[in-house]
Order: structure tokens, then sequence, then C-alpha cells
């Protein structure tokens, strides 16, 4: 769990392995269809028992393809939808059990990066205006002046100048809109950001940049990271362990170094190898399992274990036994029978 | 290999309020017969213009070719009467998109959209259009195809979709289909199953493809030649392979190594390239690139520099493009 070589936030800070956040068992089940023309409303199990735990200044990647259910994953660990079932435990409270008021004071503690900073910005407020917001309605900082200051400190610390303050948000680059959401999710102080997406819909040169920037953020206040993202060669980069979701389960988690350097489940390997390498030279002697069919619908999954339909190392007992997350090795878990 | 499409000195503009926008600057590039040739570059660049600009499909009033000659099958598109061209677009040359579901018709079924084409371009009957369609569905790896042409748009997939898309810019036998971020909205697993169809196709059918793409992986896999765009020019051109492992054009340099690679240790710290892409209304003297480029020399900031040989097949727009370092990070 440590980065080349190094030890990880937590260690070198020694705070306690206790997790900051401890999801447990939780799922999320969507009603669809049914209401005004009858008819049985179908049930779409988004995240179907989801377990995981981050430890204070860890990063925990969360990948897998559309519609796996690591997007509601993370809305559910924020309450920005209510969990069917499961527990999340942050900070050592259960989110469930807290009054609307605490958890108010709760949310404050986790924040929020989308994909699409453009969405998420008020085109009608200034930079200054949509950072200082929060900071107002929250009272962190209730004084006028004390809070143009804090401002340009948020600013700074995103990487973008004074002036940026009165700019509107559709006068500002992809990267600059990246940069503001960052500094207003800063604004509350966090121990936790979930980070949904958050490079994906900026240039490759930028990406970089904002990848560059969270680390740095993470490293000055402890931040912890819940990086949901499909992009595998990012989370690679950024996180300290990875979970590989496939139609609402874990199907494998563990430290970054034992995910990308021995695989166990089907899909990372697939996954993986999908990814084209940027080099030609690589690529010519590379070997790639593509895998058939697509990613069955969530209203009607497989029965037994959901990969089998695309699994090119499926037996008949895969159809119907449903494959429980169990530990390959220490620290290294994968929902698969034929490991 | 023989030329299929040449393209010389493309200039197409945009008239905004803003200003002129130079969306592609005096561009000049070329695919032969047969080959996969990749546009990369960010958003903004003019990569997709430059297609649109081959089809003759760029929004007036607002946007306007205004220079360059673009030659397919020895014949200047940019001189045809637009009823000539009409027959080339979809016949002779095919076209997919990143998101499929705006390019299809949502009220028609597949099987219409299909045999339309077919019918007009080809003067096809409709029984044999029909068996036609069946048979392209089953050529982009969709079964059943009888039952599927009676489908509409939304009944598929965001990859099946794509395949039809695929099926349709094939339809009329093209000697070139210009493909734009085809995968870009896809999942990775469908990605790879998508580009696996047209890299085989290509070679099967001997089609030509010119690939719209930002992904540096997806070109690594799939391009024999490659032409990275900056700023409304090609900077840098080589075949694919020459320009990974030696690239000649800072801006290339950092784009290589600004992204993480799954092959790689993985590295403390990525080195991106600093700065934002230029406006294109307001670009500055010399070269496009200096005020991001950390090779820049006063020369860049007065002089533009000229696309230029750096060895066979490989071109670049720097003054320095025999000094770079090579490309794995220090």
């Amino acid at each position: 769990m440590s980065r080349t070589g190094e030890e990880t936030m937590a260690q070198r800070d020694g705070h306690s392995l206790e997790p900051i956040l401890d999801v447990r068992n939780l799922v999320k089940h969507f009603q669809v269809g049914g209401g005004l023309f009858g008819g049985r409303p179908a049930v779409v199990k988004a995240v179907d028992g989801v377990s995981f735990q981050i430890r204070r200044g860890e990063t925990l990647g969360l990948v897998g393809e559309s519609g796996c259910g690591k997007t509601t994953t993370g809305r559910c660990i924020l309450r920005l939808e209510t969990p069917t079932s499961g527990e999340v435990v942050f900070e050592g409270r259960d989110l469930a059990t807290l009054s609307e008021r605490e958890l108010r004071a709760m949310r404050r503690r986790m924040q929020v990066i989308f994909q699409d900073p453009y969405s998420s910005l008020n085109p009608r407020m200034t930079v200054g205006q949509i950072i200082a917001e929060p900071l107002s309605v929250h009272r962190i900082v209730p004084d006028r002046a004390a809070r143009a200051a804090r401002v340009q400190e948020l600013l700074s610390h995103a990487g973008l100048l004074p002036a940026m303050a009165h700019r509107y948000p559709h006068e500002l680059s992809g990267g600059q809109r990246q940069r503001v959401g960052i500094a207003r999710a800063l604004a509350m102080e966090p121990s936790l950001i979930v980070c949904d997406e958050p490079v994906s819909a900026l240039d490759v040169s930028i990406q970089a940049q904002i990848i560059n920037l969270l680390e740095e953020l993470q490293a000055e206040f402890g931040l912890t990271y819940l990086f949901v993202a499909h992009d595998l060669s990012v989370v690679r980069h950024i996180s300290d362990l990875v979970a590989v979701m496939y139609l609402g389960k874990i199907v494998e988690i563990t430290d970054r170094k034992s995910l990308y350097e021995d695989p166990q489940h089907p899909y990372t390997k697939a996954l993986l190898s999908a990814v084209p390498i940027p080099d030609p030279a690589v690529e010519a002697g590379r070997e790639h399992v593509v895998l058939g069919g697509e990613v069955p619908s969530a209203l009607n999954p497989p029965s037994g274990c959901v990969f089998h339909p695309r699994c090119p190392i499926a037996v008949a007992e895969c159809r119907t036994t449903v494959p429980e997350l169990r530990e390959i090795r220490p620290t290294h878990r994968a929902a698969c029978i034929r490991l | 290999m023989e030329v299929l499409l040449d393209v010389r000195g493309l200039r197409t503009q945009f008239h905004t309020s803003a200003g002129v926008i130079r969306a592609v600057d005096g561009v000049s590039w070329d695919v032969r017969k047969g080959e996969t040739v990749a546009l990369v570059g960010e958003s903004g660049c003019g990569k997709s213009v430059s297609a649109l600009s081959v089809m003759r499909l760029v929004a007036a009033p607002a946007g306007r070719i205004v220079g360059g000659e673009i030659i397919f099958k020895g014949r200047n598109l940019l001189a045809l009467p637009e009823e000539e061209m009409r027959r080339i677009r979809g016949r002779d040359i095919g076209m997919i998109f990143q998101e499929p579901m705006t390019s299809l018709n949502p009220v028609l079924t597949i099987g219409r959209q299909l045999t339309e084409t077919l019918e007009t371009h080809l003067g096809m009957t409709s029984a044999q259009a029909q068996a036609r369609a069946v048979e392209l569905l089953s050529l982009v790896g969709i079964p059943d195809g009888a039952r599927r042409l009676r489908q509409f748009p939304h009944q598929f997939s965001g990859g099946m979709r794509q395949r039809i898309m695929i099926a349709m810019a094939l339809s009329c036998d093209p000697a070139l289909i210009l493909a734009d971020e085809p995968t870009t909205a896809l999942d990775v697993t469908i990605q790879a199953q998508i580009l696996e169809l047209m890299k085989g196709l290509s070679r099967r059918l001997g089609v030509a493809i010119l690939m719209i793409t930002h992904n540096l992986g997806v070109v690594a896999r799939y391009a024999d030649r490659v032409n990275v765009m900056y700023a409304g020019k090609i900077v840098e051109r080589a075949t694919a392979r020459e320009l990974y492992a030696n690239p000649r054009h800072p801006y290339t340099l950092g784009l290589l190594r600004s992204v993480p690679r799954l092959d790689e240790p993985r590295r403390a710290k990525l080195q991106p390239i600093p700065g934002q892409p230029p406006d294109l209304s307001r670009l500055p003297v010399g070269c496009s690139f200096a005020p991001r480029c950390a090779y820049a020399i006063d020369r860049c900031r007065e002089q533009e520099p000229p696309l230029d040989t750096v060895t066979i097949d490989h071109v670049s727009a720097c003054w320095l493009a025999k000094d770079l370092p090579a490309p794995v990070p220090a």
C-alpha cells in the first residue's frame, strides 16, 4: 500500500490505522417502470452489496465501466442518495443514524468534485462568489473581508491567479473550471473528497496538471480521496487501493501494486488488456483479450456470477454460483470461483 | 502507395463576434490507399474541422473554407458543384462520429436508414437493399440482421449503435472513412471491440481510415501514420513508430510525457504541459506553442517555424527539432 517505496500519508503522519470511511454491505436499488400504466415495477440493483474501507490520507480508486455502480456508490456515501441498506461509517459515525442537522455538519467534511465542472458551477456567479458562497452559507467565514482573503487563499491553493475571482465560468477553460471546483470543495475544509471522474472531460495535457494538483493538496491537507474513474492508467497513478466494479458489485479489491502487477479476476485482466499503451512498439508485441458481448442490463442481471456470459474462463458452475469476494492472499480479494 | 486524399494548404475559418478564428490554418496532409492515418490533438486544435472540411460540411455562414485544395481521386472536392459533392459523401467517403445516437435518426428504423443510402447512392431496389443491409450488419458483428433492421436506434446499446454507424459508413463500399473520435463515448472493453472491428474491416476491404482522436494509446495501436495538430496547424508528422520513438516537436513530447502508462513503473509525479491551449482568435506571434514550451528560445517568439523535414517521412515545425531530448522522462 505504499507509494513507490514511500510511506502513505497515514503512516507518515502517525494517524491511527482506523478507517476514515467504512462502507459496509452498501446496497442501492432503484425502482423503474410501473406507475401510471400499471405493470410491475422493475428493480435496478445499481449497487449490490459493496464494502470497502479507506484510511485517512489514502486514495481508493473505484473503477469500472458505465453503469457498474461506481458513481452511485459515491453518491450514497455523500448521502446524495439514500442507500437501500448497508452502512456508511464516516469518521466513526454511521451516517444513517445522524439527524438532519448532524448530517449537514458532517457533510461539510465530505466534498465532491464532478466530471463536468461547467455544469456544476453557477454561470451567473463570478468565480469569487462561487467559492465564497459555501463560506458564508455555512458560516465558516462570516466576516466579509476575511472571506475575500480566504477566497484568494483558496484560489492560490488551486493554482489560480487572484484575478480569476472576477471571472465567470464561461470565460474559463475546462482545466481552470475544474480548479474552481476544487477550490470550492476545499473551502469546506473537508477530510474526504469524492472525485467523480474529475479529469475525464479534460484534455490530455491538462489532465496531468489536475492530477498533480490533487496529489499536492492531499499531501498538504491530509485529504482522503474516493477516486471514481474509468481510466485505469490514471487510477493507477493516483490510488493506494483499487476496487474494480462490475454490475453493482466489487469483483476485485487490493492495493495498487497487486492489482496492476498481479490482477486476479478475469474482468480486471480484460480491462487492463483493453487499455492501449501509447507506444506502437509495445502495442505490436502485446496480447489483447478482447471481451465479447456487452455489459448486461442491471435490470436483468445474469444468474450466478454476473460476469459469466463474457468471461473467458467461465465453467457451468459460474452460471449458478454467486462468487463471494474472498481473500486470494492477504489484502487481495477477488470474487471468482475459478481462482 | 497511391495517394487517395491529398489535402493541400487547407484553411478554414469561423467568423465570430470575438473575431476571426483560424480553426485550420494552412494544413497539408494525405491519406494513401488502405492505410490508417491519425489526426491527433486536443480540443480546438482543428482536427474535427479538418474532417468536416473534407466533406464540405463546415457550418455556414460562420464557418468558411477560405483556401487550399482537397484532392480526392484526382478531383478537387472544393471545386465540385454541391450536387456532385453529395454523391461523394456517403458513397466514396463514409463518416463515423463520436456519438452515434446524434447521427442516427431516432424515429426511423435502422433498416430504413441503412437501405436509404443504398437506394439513393447505388440505385438498389428495396429488396436488394434489404439483403445488403442484413449482410452489412453481419459484417459489423450484429447477428439476426433481418429482425434487428426493424428496430429503432434507442433499442441498441452505445457499442451496437457505433457498429451500425460503421455498417452505414461501409454500405457503399467507400475508399475512405473519416472516423471522428469513434470510440471516445464508449467503455474501454467496447472501445477495444469497435477498434478491432474497424481495423479488421479496413484490412479485409482495403478501406483507408482517417482517425481523428485525442487518445495517444488508440493511435499507437491502430494508426500507420500520425499527424499531430496544435492550434490549427500540423506541428509534426511521422509514421506511428517513428513518432512515438523519436518525437521531434515539444508538444508531441509533452503529450507523451503527460500520460501515465500502464507498462511503465509508476512515476512519483506526472509531467503536464504547463498553461492552456491558446485562444485561436488571438494567437501569439511566432510559434503558437512557445508560451507553453520548456525549450522555447527568442527566435520561437518572433518567427513561426515551418514544417520541416527531420528525417525521411518525418516532419516537425520546431526550430529546435533536431536538438530535443529523447522521449523518456529524466
